[in-house]
This record gives structure tokens, C-alpha cells and sequence, in this order.
């Protein structure tokens, strides 16, 4: 995964703090509900919001809040 | 952020599904994504500060694109109908690199370069052993350099960075927004910033690439059937060529059932040509994009349901709005300025300024953007009270005559739409009296016959005296680019020494 507009340690997927380089951990059975690729994740007052690369079974949560998916109005494609 | 991000996304999320057709070979992600971790590895150990590529578009295009961001080195395509005189100077302006050439090309290269053919290139990148490529996250990294057409002078180098491709893409596209058998056909040339959008725009959609090296329109329809295209980008040149082309050979546009979406831009299109395409493919959803290579493409988009409502009804804004460029993207902002800065209203002409976290705005190292982030575009034009933009050319192209700011794109609009007429340019060329007037070049439909006399009594009938030309040529075809820019400079040298 990574992350856009945030400077945050209090960021964390499945129970486990994001990082460069994670080290494996037993993650939070409680915030399990999955991460689908592709999709983009904000917090209510969108001041993180933060792309799925890869689908996984942790969900996000920012300062103990979990992410919800974000709509994005579709655009026609121009290229 | 890199924009190799996008390919590893696209092989993760759909490995199999195919990414890519050329000359009847297809690719899948997980093979093209493979050929990038390949070809980042030979530009690795090549020890280049530059990847280059000279020829026409092949699947070396995404793998090199890719290949490069992954190496962290930035990719360069270059123009192969360029002279070479043209090219010389640029190859000495990325040195060394990793050039992948066309047929031709492989004489160029200097000391420490790595020279290959495009063929060779492909083979390596699509067989071997792969490894896991670790790259470079750096937003601010060049991804992409690219020559400006170099219409007005010196080629400039406009640099893009991958923040500001990554902001295009995410801004633009949803990711896996398109159903399998989905395919977009790729007519424009790899060294233009619309075949790179293509490319990056495409893979984060999964949206198959069908790649036709060489724009003839008799060519592209048979692709769009053999392939069911399901959508294409084309210029507008590209567009007449392939309406002349359906009513010479008597096709209707149940021969292109397959079609969805036609996205056009890249040069100002006549209103004539593009209702008649609508005509035409009644069901295909037709949207106009406007952007520039320092913007990373597309800025401002005129949807479907506007060229809808602009054919259905009658009311003279929205029919108008058929010659405008839209309204800008979410993420993009656009204001118009005078000469003096002071930004300027609804329906007031004055030059294009834009920001956004897309517009790069940088050549070599120069940016060009004031302190508050905007843009000049050198783009003229204004935007109506709903925020829709219309282009009225080059800021340079405004012929000022007796302190009277005419926009070229006005007279030549008229003239467009008159039966006679096939196409028309209008240049500034010097007046003792005026500092500027007026000279137009004509092309005239086949079979038609007009007198000069007759077409200034016509641009008398329509506009304001000022805009009736000095001096008129006839001629049997205008100079564009391939990428379908009209050439003024060189209409221009047509009219040297005609001035008073």
C-alpha cells in the first residue's frame, strides 16, 4: 500500500502500523475486513486518504477511526 | 510514488487479462509487467542517465516507459521523422543513454551510450530470468522528459516528474475501470505526451492497448473491427481522413459496432467535421480533451452529454459549446489573464493560465510557474458564464492589427463552415498602416471554384471589417505536424515579402 497526504505513524492496517519496510506481525482479528486494490481510503474529514495497492484481508484505521472507501466521480476517458 | 506502480497494480489485480496487441501478438500484464523488470535491469546495468527511444510505436513503448521508471533513470522518446540535423542536437542533450532505435537509428550514439535495436531490445526484455525490481519512491524523480514540437523555435526539454503523472492518473482514471473486453486503439505516436498518457492511462484502467504504428485511416477502421475496438484517441486530421475514408468506401457505422468512445484533441478541431462525426456514430460517446505536455495531458474535457446536448438543442450557448474544450478536471484550476496579469472574466479573451498538482510547468530545471503555481499555456482564450474554455489559438498567433487584437481561429471558424472551403489559415503579416493585417491561405474543396474577391465579400457579410485579409493563396493542402498542429510559421514564410 501507500500512502498520500499523511505524516503519520497512527496509521495502520489489519491492527499493524504501516511502514517502508514491515516486519511481520500477528495484526487485530477485530479489524479484519479487508483492502481491495485499487481502491482509495479516507478518514470523515478526508485529511488522509490513502491507495490500496495490494488486496489483503487487514482493513484501515487512522488515530483508532477506520478508513471508508472514497467515492470517485468517473471521468470519460480522454486518452 | 512511481508510475511503474501502475503496471505491478494492473499484473497483480489481472495478471492474464491482455494488456497489449501489436501486429496480431498479444501480451498479458503479467508479461508485460515481467519485460519491464527485465528491461529496468539492462537500463540498470547500463549505467545511462537517460533511456531513449527513436522509432514508432511497438510494445517497446510501455516496456521502456515502465523499464525506465522502474531503473529510476528518466525516458526520452524521440521524434523519428526528425532530420538528422534535428536530432543531433537533442541526442548530445541526454548523453549518455540507453537508445532503442528503429530502423535507421542505429548510427546515433556516443561514448558510453548503449545503442538497440527495437527488436533486439523486445527480445531481451520478453525472455530471461526476472528478479524483483526495488524502485525508487521519489515523487519529485524525473519520469518522463519530452522535446516540444519546436513549432516556434528550439525544441524545449519539458520535464515530467512522477508526482505529477501519478496525480494525472489517479486524478483521471479509476483503476480496473474497464471490463475485459474493453480495447483502445493507440494511433499517436509514442514521443507525443498523449502516447505516453495512453499508455499509463490504459494499464491502471486494464484497459487492452491495440497499437497501429502508423495513422491510415483505412487501416484503423479494419483494426477496429478485426480487434473490437471498443474505443480510440485520434487527432483531428486523423478524424476527417477516417470520415472521408467511411464515405469513399461506403461503410455506415454498423461496420464499427464494437465502438464506445472516441476521445479527440491535440489541435483545434472544426466544428463541421465534428458534427458530422456525431452524425455519423450516433451512438458513440464523443469527448474532447485539451491539455499540453507541461500539463501531463489532458486539463480540461468536453463530455459526451455535452456534445449531446450541443447536437439536440437549439438553444446558440449549448450548440456553441460544440467548439469549446470543456471544463477542467477536479484536481485542475483554470484563469484567464490579460497581458498585464490582472485576470479577466467570463467571455473576456486573454491567455490561458492553469494549476494543479499535474502541471509540471519545468523545462530543464526552469520552471516556468509563477510564485502562486500557475502556468502560462501561451494558449489564448476564454471561458464562458459557465466555466466552459474555448481555445482562440497561440497567444503568439493573435495578429494585432491597428492596436486590434484578431484571433485567427475567428475568421478561420467562418470559413470552415462555408461548402467551398475544405480548410483555411489566417496569419498576421506586416502593414505600414496597420503593424499587422490579415493574409489567409485557402484550400479549396474538391470540385469547388471560389474567387478571392468572392471570399472577402464573405468574411465582409460575417465579421468585422478589420478581420477581411490583405492578401489570399490558394492552395491544395495546409502544413500540420503529424500530430495534426497547423504549422503558421510555415504559412507564414508563404506570405514573406507580401506585406506593405
Amino acid at each position: 500500500m501507500i500512502i498520500k497526504m499523511v505524516e503519520s505513524d497512527n496509521l495502520t492496517c489489519g491492527g499493524v502500523a504501516m511502514a517502508e519496510s514491515p516486519e511481520a506481525a500477528a495484526g487485530n482479528p477485530d479489524q479484519m475486513h479487508e483492502c481491495l486494490i485499487g481502491k482509495r481510503y479516507v478518514n470523515a474529514e478526508e485529511t488522509i486518504e490513502v491507495l490500496c495497492v495490494k488486496s489483503g484481508q487487514g482493513s484501515l484505521y487512522y488515530d483508532g477511526e477506520e478508513l471508508m472507501t472514497k467515492d470517485t466521480k468517473k471521468l470519460p476517458s480522454s486518452d | 510514488m512511481n508510475i511503474a506502480l501502475f503496471l505491478q497494480m494492473a499484473a497483480e489485480a489481472c495478471p492474464d487479462r491482455r494488456a497489449l496487441t501489436h501486429d496480431d501478438r498479444h501480451y498479458s500484464y503479467a508479461e508485460l509487467y515481467a519485460a519491464a523488470k527485465r528491461a529496468a535491469q539492462l537500463f540498470g546495468a547500463a549505467n545511462v542517465k537517460f533511456v531513449s527511444l527513436l522509432d514508432v510505436s511497438s510494445p517497446a513503448v510501455p516496456v521502456a516507459l515502465m523499464g525506465a521508471a522502474m531503473a529510476g533513470v528518466p525516458y526520452v522518446p524521440l521524434n523519428y521523422r526528425l532530420s538528422e540535423e534535428q536530432l543531433t542536437p537533442l541526442l548530445e542533450r541526454i548523453s549518455p543513454a540507453y537508445l532503442i532505435a528503429g530502423e535507421g537509428g542505429h548510427e546515433y550514439g556516443f561514448n558510453g551510450w548503449t545503442v538497440q535495436s527495437t527488436a533486439d531490445f523486445l527480445a531481451d526484455s520478453l525472455a530471461g530470468e526476472t528478479s524483483e525490481v526495488i524502485w525508487n519512491e521519489d515523487p519529485a524523480a524525473v519520469a518522463v522528459q519530452l522535446f516540444t514540437s519546436g513549432t516556434t523555435g528550439t525544441p524545449k526539454a519539458a520535464l515530467l516528474r512522477h508526482e505529477h503523472l501519478v496525480s494525472y492518473i489517479l486524478g483521471s482514471v479509476e483503476f480496473m475501470g474497464a471490463m475485459e473486453e474493453e480495447a483502445a486503439l493507440v494511433t499517436v505516436p509514442p514521443y507525443h505526451i498523449a502516447g505516453i498518457s495512453a499508455v499509463m492511462s490504459n494499464i491502471y484502467a486494464c484497459r487492452q492497448i491495440v497499437q497501429l504504428p502508423n495513422f491510415d485511416a483505412a487501416e484503423w477502421l479494419r483494426l477496429c473491427v478485426k480487434e473490437a475496438v471498443t474505443s480510440a484517441f485520434v487527432v483531428p486530421t486523423m478524424l476527417t481522413r477516417i470520415i472521408e475514408e467511411m464515405e469513399h468506401s461506403k461503410l455506415d457505422s454498423s461496420a464499427l459496432t464494437s465502438m464506445q468512445a472516441i476521445a479527440y484533441g491535440g489541435g483545434k478541431m472544426p466544428v463541421p467535421v465534428i458534427e458530422k462525426a456525431l452524425q455519423l456514430f450516433p451512438a458513440v460517446n464523443f469527448t474532447n480533451a485539451y491539455g499540453l505536455t507541461e500539463t501531463s495531458s489532458t486539463i480540461t474535457l468536453l463530455a459526451p452529454e455535452d456534445h449531446r446536448a450541443a447536437i439536440d438543442q437549439d438553444d446558440a450557448a449549448v450548440h456553441a459549446r460544440l467548439g469549446s474544450v470543456g471544463k477542467p478536471l477536479p484536481s485542475v484550476e483554470i484563469e484567464i489573464r490579460d497581458e498585464g496579469g490582472k485576470t479577466l472574466g467570463p467571455w473576456e479573451a486573454g491567455e490561458i493560465y492553469v494549476r494543479g498538482p499535474q502541471v509540471s510547468g519545468e523545462y530543464e530545471g526552469r520552471s516556468v510557474l509563477d510564485t502562486d503555481g500557475w502556468f502560462p499555456t501561451r494558449d489564448a482564450g476564454y471561458l464562458d458564464d459557465l466555466g466552459y474554455l474555448f481555445l482562440s489559438g497561440r497567444a503568439d498567433d493573435v495578429i494585432v492589427r491597428g492596436g486590434e487584437n484578431l484571433s485567427p481561429g475567428e475568421i478561420e471558424d467562418l470559413l470552415h463552415q462555408h461548402p467551398a472551403i475544405l480548410d483555411a489559415a489566417a496569419v498576421g503579416i506586416p502593414s505600414e498602416e496597420w503593424g499587422e493585417a490579415v493574409a489567409l491561405a485557402v484550400v479549396l474543396a474538391r470540385g469547388q471554384r471560389l474567387s478571392a474577391d468572392e471570399i472577402t465579400a464573405h468574411i465582409r457579410a460575417h465579421l468585422r471589417s478589420s478581420r477581411v485579409p490583405e492578401v489570399i493563396h490558394f492552395t491544395s493542402e495546409l502544413p500540420y505536424n503529424e500530430t495534426g498542429k497547423l504549422l503558421r510559421r510555415v504559412v507564414r514564410e508563404w506570405f514573406k515579402g507580401e506585406g506593405s
